[in-house]
Parts: C-alpha cells; structure tokens; sequence
C-alpha cells in the first residue's frame, strides 16, 4: 500500500508554498515520492493529485515528460552511465557493457534482487572527468573496470 | 594564456563558503551597485559588450533592456540547466564559487529593477542544489538577500529550483514552463520572456557564467573589462574542453583567443602519436570544424560564424584520427531524438528520421542515397520549429556528412567503419 512517509508529505505542503504557485511543486512532490520507493507509482499520483489538489493529468505529464522520474521500480542503487559523445569517447557504451554483465542485467532493468539498476543516461556534465556516472545522485568520475569493481562490491557491502 | 577574471580563486576551497569569499572581494560590487542607478548597469553591461555565455550570444544589457516599463513585477531567472553535451563549465564556477553567482544575481536584479530571482538547475546536479541552497541562506542571513539589502531600501529574494532531466529546459521558454510546473516545452516568440515570461510577468533568462560577469564589469570598469577579447566579442570566457587532449577541463581566457591555443598550450595537445581530425567547438550542436579548420580558427563568435560555426556554450570536444565519425553522428543523433520535446513535426519527426538512419548506417545497412537523405531531411528541420533543437540537431548532421564525407560513403559500402576497419557489432559487441 502506498504511503509516505509524514515528513515527506509536510515537505510538499511547504513546497506548495514556496513557489507561486503550488504547480510549481509537482516536481519537488514527485522527487519525494521517488526518494522513498525508487519509483513513482500510479497510486502515488492519485496521493499527489489529492493531497495537491491538482489533477492526475496534470501530474501525469510532468512525470512523464522528465526522463528523472522512474516509470517503475528501480533498484536501490540506480548507476547511470553517461552514453553521450564525450563519455562514449572515453568508454562509456563499453563501460555499461561491463556493468550489465557484473551484474546481470540489461541496461534499462533492475536486477534480481532489487539492488541494481543499470541505465544509460545522457551527458551529465563532467566531460572533463570522462567515463562517468551517477549512482543515484553521486558522481563517479574518470571511471575505468577496477573502479567499476571496487564501486560495485562496496554497494554489495550496505544493505 | 589563461586570463582568471571570474575563475581566479577557483582553486580555494574557502571560496566556497560566504566567509573566504567576502576575503577575496566578495560582496563588494553590492555596494558599488547600489551607489549607480539601475540604468547606469544596464548602460554599463551594454557598453562592457557583454553577450549571453548560455549559446546564443546575446548581448545581455540589450536583452535588459527590452523589459517593459509598466511597473509589473518582474523575475530574473538564472539558467543553471547546463546540458549541452560537452559543457561543464557552470557546474564548476557553482561548486567552486556559489556566492559569486548570487552576487551577480543581486546586482543583475537591482539593475532590471527585480524582486525576486529563481536559479533554475539541472536535476542530476543535486549536490550543486544543496550547495546553493546553502549559500543562498548564508547571504540571507548576512543580510545580502532580502529586504532592504544593506540600507539600500533594494528587495531581492532568490531560491533554487531543481529541474529533472530534461535538456529542453535549458532553452529559455522551456526553462519558464517548466519553472511553473509543467513540461518543459518551449513557448512561442513573441512574446519574449522580458516582456511575458514566467507567469506571464516580465522575465529576464541568463546564464551562470553571464550573471557573475556582470559583477566583475562592475569591478573592473567597462574599459578593462573590454581589455579582453574582440571588437565585439568582449572579456573572457569559461570554456569546457573535452575528448581527446591530455588535459580536459575548464579554461578561462580572452574571447577570441585561438582554438589551436586552446588545445595545444592549456590542455596539452592530443594524446601521443595522435593527429587532430576534427573539433566540435561549441556544444554538440555546434557544426563540426575539420582539423585545418580548427587549427585557424579564435574563439569568438564572429571567427567562429565565419566559418560556418557557432561559440554555443563554449564546450570544445576535440575529436582524434582514432575516431569514427558516423559512430560520434549516431551518438550525437541519438541525444537529439531522446530529447526532442515533441511539440513540433519537423523536430520530433526528423530527429527520429535521421538518428534510424545514422543508426542504420552505423550498422552497416546503409544505403548509399541515405548519405544525401541524411542531408536533405536535416536541411528541412532547419528554421521551422519553435525553439532550436530541431537546429541543433541538424547542424551536426548537415556538416558531418559534408566534411567527412568519405566515412560514411566506406561505411555504406563496406557495412564498416573506415577508421576501426570493423564492424559495429565487432566494435560494440
């Protein structure tokens, strides 16, 4: 059952307020409802829209038009390769090739146990660090395979 | 040579924070500011010739200018959405420097006569928000923000907001609708922003790096200010080299300076062994230079137009004999399809024509008329849309397939590439 957490819900009452207008805080409310299941559900819309008072439809289309917000679970640690040229330049397609492998799964899906999703994104803005990624919000710079091993088997390491 | 006008002090961790940044001059030009009429900056920033440093060039004291005078409400919106595949530079100068684009902020609104200032940044810059927001209470609290600014009866209020992947966004129009809460799809013009933008007030759009130049005009006077650079393309620039030279990263130095320079002194040539083959100088959607083209052309946005180019955000990737270019048009192709907003047919159409058909090229089940129709659906996605993704994604294909011509007519024939002598599947697997 989808249910967020009291905090989360008193933040988007309070974004409702610090922009404008509270369409403003469609954005800021469906990071909320990420940052606790990873995903945003269809369910968790239908919250939003009631507590937000705005319509599904209108929140729908924001979801879907950011390419940030999951259209469905991902794993607890989201490593997002960059692909673009830069990054494709310094081994970034190659690099995602690896992950996939270590971990079993295709880019774009989560793996087994939920842990891992793999995706490839597009530039992130550190080209001078090229290959790079992001695991959820955290840069991983200047990437190579031992990197990518020792990065993988610490996230194995926290529950 | 590098010219560190708006980076000197990047390389000191205490100019993060409001305190090492006051050491280092920080805050000062508030009152500076204060002491001149607005006009007087707008005339100042427009004498200084500074242009918009986000892609297009603008000049920025003109775009202030075109506010209306009919006492609405007005915002000043900071483009933080930096996307532009190769750019990294405005994610440096806000790790580094944070509180000197709220300066700039500050001065900017005082001079276009606003209230309230939004920086508007890129989702997966999370760790760049919490900075912000940060400093942003930090001025607060030593009372740069607010009301009444240090006496000067001047009101300013600023606030981040995050976006959430989306490269339209960093179009202006894009940026506002999305600001409001909704898609990022781009509005037509007219009306400009400056006279209905965000909720329909007058809105003035600039970039990071433009916003801290202003207050360094300020600093340094219009005449030393335009010291550097051209005639008309004035003072320094951050620009984001990436690809493959020894050291990528972000330099700053005078307008106009020659790319060859760039490439050969500040990041320390290409990589052993390696010729120059190509150069995107100004963000991926910037048209190609080929290596002679390159090793003659200076930084500024008129040597770069003559050419056929374009300075864009100043995100230079250089591009080696090593490389494919039918590979890096299908890479680029793709980006361009995956963030067509869809609003208009040309662009959400041709985007994902020409990106299947680099696709299939690069797959080797070219045809040889795919070349020219590359070509011709590209010419036609040009000038016909709302904003200028669709020209964004044309103009890298138009000229990579005149000015490497050869590649892909080996790669139609052949089903491989002409610099790795092998297939895609054997390439990527």
């Amino acid at each position: 059952m989808f249910q967020l957490a009291n905090e989360r819900v008193e933040k988007i009452k309070s974004e409702m307020k610090r922009y404008e207008t509270k369409q403003s805080a469609i954005i800021p409310a469906l990071y909320q409802v990420q940052e606790q299941y990873g995903w945003v559900s269809k369910e968790a819309i239908d919250f939003l829209s009631e507590l937000m008072e705005i319509p599904v439809a209108e929140i729908r289309e924001v979801f879907t038009f950011y390419t940030m917000f999951n259209q469905k679970p991902t794993g607890k640690f989201h490593l997002q390769v960059c692909t673009n040229i830069s990054c494709s330049m310094a081994g970034g397609r190659e690099l995602t090739d690896y992950i996939c492998k270590k971990l079993n799964v295709k880019a774009g899906e989560t793996s087994a146990d939920g842990k891992f999703s793999v995706s490839k994104v597009e530039c992130l803005g550190s080209c001078d660090t090229a290959p790079v990624m992001q695991n959820n919000f955290e840069y991983h710079e200047n990437l190579n395979e031992a990197k990518i091993d020792q990065i993988i088997e610490s996230l194995q390491k926290l529950n | 040579m590098e010219a560190k006008i708006i980076s000197e002090h990047y390389t000191k961790d205490e100019f993060i924070g409001i305190d090492g940044y006051k050491k280092h001059g920080g805050y000062e030009q508030i009152a500076n500011a204060f002491k001149m009429q607005p006009k007087e900056i707008i005339e100042m920033v427009k004498a200084a010739g500074l242009r918009g440093r986000g892609g297009a060039g603008f000049p920025t004291g003109m775009k202030w200018s075109f506010l209306p005078d009919n006492g609405e409400e007005r915002y000043l919106l900071c483009n933080a959405d930096e996307g532009e595949p190769g750019t990294f530079k405005d994610r440096k100068m806000m790790e580094r420097a944070p509180h000197q684009l709220i300066e700039g902020m500050i001065i900017s609104g005082y001079a276009v006569n606003s209230h309230k200032g939004y920086i508007y940044v890129r989702g997966e810059y999370r760790h760049i928000i919490e900075l912000l927001e940060k400093a942003i209470k930090e001025a607060y609290d030593a009372g740069y923000l607010g009301k009444n600014i240090q006496g000067s009866g001047f009101d300013f209020d600023l606030d981040v907001y995050s976006g959430a992947g989306a490269y339209i966004c960093g179009e202006e129009t894009g940026m506002i609708s999305s600001l409001e809460g909704y898609k990022g799809q781009p509005k037509l013009k007219p009306p400009f922003p400056a006279v209905q933008g965000y909720l329909k007030k007058p809105t003035i759009v600039n970039n990071v790096e433009t916003l801290a130049s202003v207050k360094y005009i300020l600093r340094d006077g219009v005449e030393a200010y335009r010291k550097y650079g051209t005639e008309k393309s004035t003072g320094t620039k951050l620009f984001s080299v990436s690809g493959d030279v020894q050291r990528p990263g972000t330099y700053e130095v005078p307008l106009g300076y020659p790319l060859k320079q760039l490439i050969e002194e500040e990041c320390g040539g290409l990589k052993p062994g390696r010729k120059l083959k190509a150069v995107i100088p100004g963000g991926s959607s910037a048209p190609i230079l080929n290596a002679e083209e390159a090793y003659k052309v200076n930084m500024d946005y008129e040597s770069l137009q003559s050419v056929g180019s374009m300075l864009g955000s100043g995100a230079v990737i250089v591009i080696d004999d090593t490389r494919c270019m039918v590979d890096l048009l299908d890479v680029t192709l793709h980006f361009y399809h995956h963030e067509s907003c869809g609003q208009c047919t040309p662009c959400r159409e041709g985007t994902g024509w020409i990106n299947k058909i680099a696709n299939k090229i690069v797959k080797g089940e070219g045809r040889v008329q795919d070349i020219d129709l590359l070509e011709t659906v590209a010419k036609n996605m040009m000038g016909k849309t709302i904003c200028a993704l669709s020209d964004a994604a044309a103009m890298p294909t138009i000229s990579f397939v005149q000015k490497f011509r050869d590649e892909f007519e080996f790669y139609v024939r052949e089903g491989r590439s002409k610099v790795k002598g092998q297939t895609y599947a054997q390439v990527h697997g």
